[in-house]
């Protein structure tokens, strides 16, 4: 297949494998910020090829590992009244609430239902006059142009019964909270290719020169992941710090324009709470006072539901890459993927799941 | 005083909507059997099915065609339900399915199908021509199968407490004498083969429900596998066992399997048949073509000296043309299925705790 079967050419991975075994001469610790690459790096098996000097730890890149548990919670209430629709990217399904998931919702009577485009819910807005059709906004800088513009359409075509719950968050905020930590061990950043696809670069040069790393936009392919490991390692050996762009076939330094633009437009940068990480200022956003009326937290009431993670999970400390999961003491007992006590647990993108499934086999887990 | 006019005389009572299946089809009353006669009877007749008792009396000895008929033989016995959205997709439809799945989980046992039954769960208001569409693709199926259908049954239930259609079959076969496969046989050094190319069916259904176009035309794979599994014992007596990968895929399949014979698998992504439209589509959604759903492909485990011989005779038949060995069975990591990638490196291919989910990014 093009564009797809040359950046997973098993000859030029092997190339950039003897790149990088040539170039590493001491321990480094990179994280990739998006879950996207985690679930790449796993799928592939890449991480077994790195030499050991290079450890690979996984960001905070997952939105469904990072929307918070008082979010899913006001999902269930919303997405469980008789009046919704409430329609979702498939694997936010599955992220267990205080009480129930959205997949029990559905059990019970819920209208549920996963969509692959935000912009799916106008069409089911139209043709269901009598009902709310509400989409769970959840993502990153990458899912954001999308569903910005599923908000500005409904306006322009006057669309009173559609909504969006949102929990967008943001990449660079997080990245400086890792990097702020006294206890962060990374020293170099794969950074999230497609975020940058939209957002561009220029917001990473303030960090990388604040914090002195390294920091290289990559993409999700094998070889992608590859030259972002080499690229970021060569930083590191020589002592340099700054940005890089390892995915100039998709990634611009300005960006996508017209996707910031749109997204601009509708949202505006607020704190936001990650999940098993806390509140981290101007790290996500939210609709604009202009299309406050598209928010189903304001029209459902349900913004005042709160609710208590379990004690026993450690995955806000494995998103900053502080732990690895199986340092967890639940890992494989109290939790697994079918009694996850952390989205880290649920998610394919999540790192605890990854872990779940490669460390039985090496017998880590229970 | 005017005389009575007898012959115009007609009843009141407005005739029914007869396009579309009403709840008095499942009645048991005049409607039920209105459909039998015009619809399933045409259809399926044969002696069994038309003397209408309540249930088939057969005679297995008069129906072995290609083998007498032996006290060693044993009954083979299996049902399914099918249930898929939408009614008709490229290249079947579900009334295909419930023949060809049956017939197949009947084959991949090494038995001979040789009789169905037939259950529908029919919508009210569903149209009566998409009845006699399923019907008669129905029909196509057991006679390309080989099989007879002999008993049925018809329920509907109101409009909205079903999708148009449920069909439940239920299969018998007979598997002849010296065949026992079971994915409890397995052992290691065994090869592990597949018929085809994985996960046609289940993305040519997604394409339809999800709108998603390729350049040329994706089909289902749906087929009866009897006659390949006929070859192949006959080719290959020492196969251990047989899987048609249906819910799952690949990957729930050799789990299956590696847990019950207590043997790890190894996978080789490079040797594993995908389409590229089936790759193309499952890299835009998120999923993993190995846990995608087939309807027409086989998987056959075989000692390592037989793989070779047992490709010569699926190759040439025209369901097995996309045949390949994709793996292994190993004493290491028993229980356990991995897959060494196409770049080189090795990853665990668990069982997934439900449904595959189109991940967000």
């Amino acid at each position: 297949m093009r564009f797809l079967d040359e950046y997973r050419d098993p000859a030029a991975v092997g190339r950039l494998i003897t790149a990088i075994r040539a170039a590493v001469t001491r321990p480094w610790v990179l994280m990739e910020v998006c879950g996207g690459q985690t679930h790449s790096i796993v799928r592939h098996g890449i991480d077994e090829l790195l030499p050991p000097e290079v450890t690979l730890v996984h960001g905070p890149g997952c939105p469904v590992c990072v929307t918070p548990l008082e979010l899913i919670d006001r999902a269930v209430a919303v997405a469980s009244r008789p009046d919704v629709i409430f329609c979702s990217f498939g694997d936010m399904l599955r992220v267990p609430g205080s009480g129930r998931d959205l997949f029990a919702v559905k059990a019970a009577g819920g209208d549920v239902r996963v969509v692959y485009s935000p912009l799916d819910c106008l069409r089911l807005a139209e043709q269901n006059p009598g009902k709310t059709v509400v989409f769970f906004a959840v993502g990153f800088e990458t899912t954001a142009p999308a569903n910005a513009m599923a908000v500005k359409q409904a306006k322009q075509r006057g669309l009173t019964n559609f909504a969006v719950l949102v929990s967008h968050v943001l990449v660079p905020p997080a990245m400086e909270a890792i990097l702020s930590s006294a206890a962060n061990r990374v020293q170099g950043f794969l950074a999230a290719g497609h975020v940058c696809t939209v957002m561009g670069t220029a917001e990473y040069g303030p960090l990388a020169e604040r914090f002195r790393v390294p920091i290289v936009v990559t993409g999700f392919e094998p070889v992608d992941l590859l030259e972002g490991v080499l690229q970021c390692v060569e930083m590191l050996e020589a002592g340099r710090s700054g940005v890089e762009n390892a995915y100039r076939r998709a990634v611009q330094a300005v960006g996508n324009p017209h996707a910031r633009t749109v997204v601009e437009d509708v949202f505006e940068v607020t704190d936001r709470k990650w999940r098993g990480i806390g509140t981290i200022p101007r790290s996500g956003l939210r609709l604009r006072a202009e299309y406050a009326a598209f928010d189903a937290e304001t029209r459902f009431a349900v913004a005042g539901l709160a609710a208590e993670e379990s004690t026993l999970c450690l995955s806000g400390l494995v998103l900053q890459g502080l732990k690895k999961p199986h340092e967890c003491p639940a890992f494989g007992r109290e939790c697994t993927p079918q009694t996850p006590l952390g989205a880290t647990m649920v998610s394919s993108e999540g790192a605890c799941a990854a872990y779940y499934h490669y460390g039985r086999r090496k017998g880590v887990a229970g | 005083m005017m005389s009575a006019d007898f012959a115009n005389l007609s009843c009141p009572v407005p005739v029914a909507d007869r396009d579309r299946v009403l709840l008095g089809h499942g009645s048991g009353g005049r409607l039920t059997a209105d459909l039998l006669r015009s619809v399933f009877l045409p259809a399926f007749g044969n002696d069994v099915l038309n003397a209408l008792e309540d249930q088939a009396t057969v005679n297995l000895k008069l129906d072995i065609r290609h083998s007498t008929f032996d006290i060693d033989h044993r009954l083979a016995f299996t049902t399914d339900s099918y249930v898929v959205r939408p009614l008709f997709f490229p290249g079947g439809d579900i009334g295909t399915l419930a023949v060809n799945g049956t017939v197949n989980d009947l084959a991949v046992g090494g038995a001979r199908p040789l009789y169905l039954s037939a259950a529908f769960i029919l919508e009210e208001g569903l149209p009566l021509a998409d009845l006699r569409r399923i019907v008669e693709s129905m029909r196509a199926a057991c006679t390309t199968a080989g099989v007879t259908l002999v008993t049925g049954d018809t329920k509907v239930v109101d409009r909205g407490k079903c999708d148009g259609a449920f069909i439940t079959t239920a299969g018998i076969g007979l598997v002849p004498a010296g065949v026992s496969l079971s994915i409890h046989n397995a052992r290691p050094g065994d090869q592990v083969i597949v018929s085809g190319t994985l996960g046609d069916h289940g993305i040519a259904v997604m394409s339809v429900r999800e709108g998603i176009e390729f350049e040329t035309l994706l089909e289902s794979d749906t087929a009866p596998l009897h006659e390949l599994t006929r070859v192949m014992l006959e080719a290959c007596p020492a196969i251990r066992c047989m899987r048609d990968p249906t819910r799952g895929g690949l990957a729930s399949a050799l789990n299956e399997l590696a847990a019950a014979s207590t043997v790890g698998v190894k996978v080789t992504e490079r040797d594993v048949p995908v389409r590229a439209e089936v790759r193309a589509a499952c890299e835009m959604l998120g999923l993993d073509p190995l846990y995608v759903a087939c309807e027409g492909r086989l998987i056959a485990v075989c000692p390592p000296g037989d793989a070779d011989r047992l490709l010569t005779v699926m190759q040439p038949h025209p369901l097995g043309r996309g045949s390949a060995v994709v793996g292994e069975l190993v004493g290491d990591h028993p229980g356990i299925v991995t897959l060494r990638t196409a770049i080189g490196g090795e990853r665990v291919v668990p069982l997934l705790a439900g449904d595959q989910l189109p991940r967000i990014c």
